[in-house]
């Protein structure tokens, strides 16, 4: 098949065009995910922190780790990856700190968002960038 | 598809009444995510862990609800709160149903 110049533009400004939609796309869903958690709370700052790492070589391991005094649950989302949900921690009455530390799974580059439901019923909001050098999507 | 899972637990098996103590799981499961294809491009199914749950003599410690993003062999650290005696117990629930279980006594002397 070969394509004339103007196919080629075309082709061109689709896909320009495209990676404007496709990041609106996951951002909604991000958005979605945050209201289904917060019921459309406001976000503060507070008591929590993300730590993960700032460059990661490997998307399909990259460790992560909240600390969140004084929340009841803390929602791990990953902004760029196809499905941002990633994990919901419920804290109960047992837990000595309401530390964790998992690997989570990054398709790329992005923003990894944690939010605590605190126990006196306000959100608070910490986001830490990672590179990633591989993705971890397969694909 | 889940063959080959085993738990794996590390609790200090003694402790001092009130101490919290750091407690690390890790179950050896392939996560698969359902993003990937495989070399025919068929989707291959999602098959993951979605739930584990830590309790100490039945009270919880933590409750976690897992998505696709978790990695591989999932692995989760975590502290725990130990007033006395008893059994920690660990619970994952498996996409296809199964359930695998695992338990620890710690003792308070």
């Amino acid at each position: 098949m070969t394509l004339s110049r103007r196919e080629t533009l075309a082709l061109g400004l689709g896909a320009f065009a495209a990676s404007f939609v496709l990041p609106k796309i996951a951002t909604a869903a991000t958005e979605d995910a945050i209201a289904a958690f917060t019921g459309g709370a406001e976000l503060g700052q507070g008591d929590l922190t993300l730590t993960a790492p700032e460059i990661a070589e490997n998307g399909n391991t990259v460790p992560i780790e909240i600390d969140a005094p004084g929340a009841e649950s803390v929602l791990i989302l990953a902004a760029g990856n196809p499905n941002p949900d990633v994990a919901t921690f419920n804290f109960g009455p047992m837990a000595g700190a309401h530390t964790a530390s998992t690997r989570i799974r990054l398709a790329g580059t992005q923003d990894v968002i944690a939010i605590a439901k605190m126990s006196d019923g306000s959100f608070v909001e910490a986001r830490q960038e990672v590179k990633v050098t591989i993705g971890g999507c397969g694909g | 598809m889940a063959e080959n899972v085993k738990p794996r637990v590390r609790v200090p098996s003694s402790a001092s009444a009130g101490e919290v103590v750091t407690i690390k799981t890790l179950i050896s499961h392939q996560m698969e995510s359902g993003q990937r294809k495989d070399s025919e491009g068929n989707t291959i199914p999602r098959s993951i862990i979605n739930r584990f749950v830590a309790e100490f003599n039945g009270e919880t410690v933590v409750d976690v609800k897992m998505e696709p993003a978790i990695s591989t062999n999932p692995y989760f650290e975590f502290q725990a709160k130990i007033p006395e005696s008893g059994t920690m117990s660990f619970t994952w629930y498996d996409d296809d149903g199964s359930v695998y279980e695992d338990s620890q006594e710690i003792t308070v002397g």
